[in-house]
């Protein structure tokens, strides 16, 4: 065995790359409080200062505050980069200083030319000739293969923020076998899989064999990109210090590479802890030394940046990186997943203040252990910067070693990878089918021709018939667009680092997306349940809506609508699974604009439940804005109706709560249950405050 | 029979413990000055439900309410009291925590089917939040429009038959918030054995707009919403008067 694996549990994670058994062998679920943990140290607070006048400095540069227009980003192009040597203990920049951001023109020139002259620069013109002259991106590759009726939806907006001239991110390599392995133990193995591919040279097997080989050489240069920072990473890390650094520098070869919608972390934190708790055992480094090696990390991953357009930011509202890392969870054998580690991640919230990256997100579990609910609710509260998503339902489907992409989409780490896939309008297709896909903005003719609707008040089996017709044609554009779109990724500005930390046969999810779901669902409850009267312009083209009489809305847990949202994205996915799949990728959608609805609404025009043209989608599968009267409860309630089977990639509720409306002094989720007893010093006249049964009671 | 509903909220986390169903009742006889919901005043209207139905809501999403339950509040839900009991009923025979947030104003220990009445609703009711507006009889009427007398009947009545209670209290600046009126209502509760919570409200002004709404004349306008400091500076008044009780008397009596 390993030098670095003493004390570790053998299993088979030893003789084959296998992360989870590795998980499943030795970890300590954790079932204490938050009592053990530590403050920020000097180190800390000092790095952390620099980086907030940093963060000034970026501001008052109008958000950017270096950018390198020359040199190409690679996993070795840059020297190494620090904010202050002498007090970082976890190391690595993306380029040779903080906060300067990458070139990476891979996806696309005209996007990285873009984003630096809208931030006032100017990218080397040999760059430009280059990668217009001579070599292809991934934007050229899909340009040139686009068919017209896909260009106009993407220009109308029907299909939408499809990742055609942007990496698509949503990949996530397992860094965690870095740590675990060594990039050598790595290398070998994927050198045994490229001398075992079948012989006959089928295209696929000429792909697999050049992939394998650009895998092999991204290992490689990330070796090299441990040199440059005076680490040996060709073996396994020897403690909690340098596996967090080994993780970490996979990370950060694939952000210099990638810049994704989404470059997310994965499922790092009860691994990590089997280290840390080694190392306490041992009596190498104390709690504070571990939770700042945590606090370094938590900090570098608060600091990737990309170069980008207004135009992205505005579809995003603001500058994401998705940066999620999936925290604890519930193992199949039953037990919990969460550790220390996991309370350790969560306090560089309270540690380094408030953030919204990395997306801390907890796997939550009915069976997560007391403690861990409370210190996670204590700290929602106090930070409203924790996502959580149903570790129970993705279990069944994702086991115990996924890891959420972005914000809501499930995969096993090193085992599954997901093509991403923007989303379709729901809302616009749904106009479409009344004006006979006619654009009720541009008013051109995008989709196909059908009978539009001519009547004066709306007839709901007329307009589902329509719709119904519309949306199967919508998913066959939509699904072949993605098609070329990852075809060309793969081509063009294939993600070698995060695929080399991926099993050789990996499980492709093929992603699409819909937006405006309570839209629809609304308006065909007010054509249902009220009378819908359309108003047209001169054309005879239905530009508005007049609503006459109440109708049921999505939201307020009634059966009458929600069930129309249930059948839509039911068969909306039907439509989908109807055509054929780039890779053999199996597809999934996902139900999840948690920002971009904002801009969906405004290319959408008024639609039949009285929502004006321009006006916000609501988020993911929100309920439209005011329309859920009956309170919280009810509202989650028709959300949870969706079923996750047709929408398998994720379901996103945004819920916002003033910390008053969850009890008084806000301590009804915290259960701070004997508060202010010491008015009462007389045990006689104990009262416990407010909170009598909260918990006593089941 | 069906019940007149104000409204429903499905996600009430500040009327009783852990995450209620809290269900507004039509209609009440108070006319508290500074009440934010006069539009749950007038009898009648609203929307009527059967108990049946508001049980199968809570059913339907029971998950939500693992630590909670029901709450009747309104409104003031002793003005329908047979529908009240039927609801609480129903809902403790399924095992389903039941809290009665009211005035009390109602109640008479004189009337003996009332008292039955009564007798009915307690055994189905897991918590009571009395609401005691002002210790002061004469000060009660005038901010309520009705007698206290009933008031502390009622949480007498409700002391000797060992139903919890929270008490809660509104502290209101120029009215309530006086130290004399406090501890006297603190020794009163000091007077119970089945408190099991002290709940006190900072009076606040947000009530306001349905007053306009409505035509109604909102005859607090003058005052100022209090502060979060003085309503825990006003809590330990009321926990100082409960505590002189207390410590007086090792056996605390069950009436003043």
């Amino acid at each position: 065995m390993q030098e670095q694996w003493r004390s570790f549990s053998p299993g088979v994670w030893i003789r084959e790359i296998n992360v989870r058994n590795f998980i499943q062998m030795n970890y300590t679920p954790y079932d204490g409080d938050d009592s053990f943990l530590a403050g920020p140290t000097a180190g800390t607070t000092a790095l952390w200062e620099q980086v907030m006048e940093l963060n000034q400095k970026e501001r008052e540069a109008g958000g950017v505050l270096d950018m390198d227009t020359r040199v190409i980003s690679t996993i070795t192009s840059h020297g190494p980069g620090y904010l202050n040597k002498d007090l970082e203990t976890i190391v690595g920049f993306q380029t040779d200083k903080p906060f300067k951001r990458s070139l990476q023109p891979y996806g696309g020139i005209r996007m990285a030319v873009k984003a630096c002259a809208d931030n006032g620069r100017e990218v080397d013109q040999e760059v430009v000739d280059f990668f217009t002259t001579h070599r292809k991106t991934h934007n050229a590759g899909v340009f040139d293969a686009y068919t017209p009726e896909m260009r106009a939806c993407r220009s109308s907006h029907i299909i939408t923020g499809l990742p055609d001239a942007y990496g698509r991110g949503r990949i996530i390599g397992d860094y965690r076998r870095i740590a675990l392995y060594g990039v050598d133990r790595l290398i070998d193995d994927k050198e045994e899989q490229k001398a075992t591919t079948r012989s006959t040279m089928y295209s696929e097997i000429i792909r697999d064999r050049e992939e394998l080989s650009e895998q092999i050489r991204a290992l490689k240069e990330l070796k090299e990109l441990g040199r440059i920072y005076g680490f040996d990473i060709s073996r396994p890390a020897d403690n909690v210090q340098e596996a967090i650094q080994w993780t970490y520098f996979g990370y950060l070869a694939a952000v210099k590479e990638q810049n994704g919608a989404a470059m997310s972390l994965g499922r790092t934190s009860t691994f990590l802890d089997i280290y840390a708790q080694r190392d306490l055992a041992e009596g190498r480094f104390t709690e504070e030394q571990i939770q700042e090696f945590v606090d370094h990390f938590i900090m570098k991953l608060r600091l990737v940046k990309f170069a980008r357009t207004p135009e992205y930011n505005e579809l995003f509202s603001g500058d994401p990186t998705w940066v999620t890392e999936s925290v604890g969870g519930v193992g199949i054998d039953g037990r919990h997943m969460v550790t220390k580690m996991s309370f350790r991640y969560l306090h560089t919230l309270q540690n380094l203040g408030t953030a919204p990256e990395p997306n801390l997100t907890v796997l939550w579990s009915v069976r997560l252990p007391e403690n861990f609910k409370r210190f996670c609710a204590k700290t929602s509260i106090e930070s409203s910067s924790i996502q959580y998503e149903n570790d129970d339902l993705m279990r069944v489907t994702h086991g115990d070693d996924y890891a959420i992409a972005c914000c809501v989409s499930s995969m096993r780490l090193g085992k599954e990878m997901q093509f991403f896939g923007a989303r379709a309008n729901l809302a616009k297709c749904l106009l479409y089918a009344i004006n006979g896909g006619v654009d009720e903005v541009s008013k051109k003719q995008v989709g196909p021709k059908y009978r539009p609707i001519t009547s004066e008040y709306l007839d709901y089996d007329e307009v589902m018939e329509r719709y119904h017709d519309m949306m199967q044609w919508l998913a066959g554009v939509y699904v072949n667009s993605l098609n070329i779109i990852h075809y060309m990724h793969d081509k063009y500005s294939y993600e070698r680092l995060q695929m080399a930390l991926h099993d050789h046969k990996v499980t492709r999810w093929f992603a699409t997306g819909i937006a405006g779901l309570s839209v629809v669902a609304d308006s065909l409850s007010a054509i249902r349940y009220a009378k819908v009267r359309t108003v047209r312009d001169e054309n005879g083209i239905v530009v508005d809506y007049q609503v006459e009489g109440d109708f049921p809305k999505y939201g307020n847990d009634d059966d009458r609508v929600d069930q129309i949202a249930v059948d839509i994205v039911h068969d909306f996915m039907n439509y989908v699974k109807r055509n054929h799949c780039y890779r053999g990728g199996i597809p999934t959608t996902s139900i999840l604009t948690i920002t971009s609805n904002v801009v969906y609404g405004k290319a959408t025009g008024s639609t039949p439940d009285g929502r004006k043209a321009g006006e916000p989608f609501a988020p993911g599968a929100n309920p439209m804005h005011h329309r859920d009267s009956h309170g919280a409860v009810a509202s989650l309630a028709s959300v949870a109706k969706l079923p996750f089977k047709d929408a398998q990639d994720g379901i996103s509720n945004t819920f916002s709560i003033i910390p008053g409306a969850l009890g008084r002094e806000d301590q009804v989720f915290m259960g701070d249950l004997d508060i202010e007893l010491e008015c009462c010093g007389d045990s006689a006249c104990a009262i416990p405050n407010l909170m009598e049964g909260l918990d006593d009671r089941n | 029979m069906a019940g007149h509903v104000h409204s429903i909220e499905s996600f009430g986390t500040v009327d009783g413990p852990g995450v209620r169903l809290v269900v507004f009742f039509q209609g009440c006889p108070l006319r508290c000055l500074y009440c934010h919901n006069p539009d749950t005043w007038h009898f009648g209207g609203g929307t009527e439900m059967t108990a049946g139905e508001i049980i199968a809501l809570y059913e339907k999403n029971r998950p939500f309410y693992k630590n909670g339950g029901i709450t009747a509040t309104g409104g003031e839900p002793l003005g329908q009291m047979e529908f009240l009991t039927e609801l609480f009923e129903a809902a403790s025979m399924r095992g389903i925590h039941t809290c009665l947030d009211t005035s009390g104003i109602t109640f008479s220990a004189e009337n003996a089917s009332l008292l039955r009445q009564f007798d009915r609703l307690t055994a189905a009711t897991s918590l009571v939040m009395l609401d005691i507006k002002h210790i002061d009889p004469d000060a009660h009427l005038q901010l309520t429009g009705k007698p206290l007398k009933p008031v502390l009947d009622f949480a007498r009545y409700l002391d000797g038959r060992g139903v919890p209670m929270w008490i809660r209290h509104v502290i209101v600046p120029g009215i309530t918030y006086d130290q004399g009126q406090l501890f006297r209502l603190g020794q009163f509760i000091g007077s119970l054995r089945h408190v099991k919570a002290l709940d006190v409200l900072p009076y606040h002004d947000m009530g306001r707009a349905k007053y306009d709404r409505l035509g109604l004349d909102y005859r607090l306008k003058d005052t100022k919403p209090l502060g979060r400091e003085e309503a825990i500076a006003a809590k330990r008044q009321i926990l100082s008067g409960i505590q002189a009780v207390r410590s007086s008397r090792p056996q605390p009596p069950s009436a003043i």
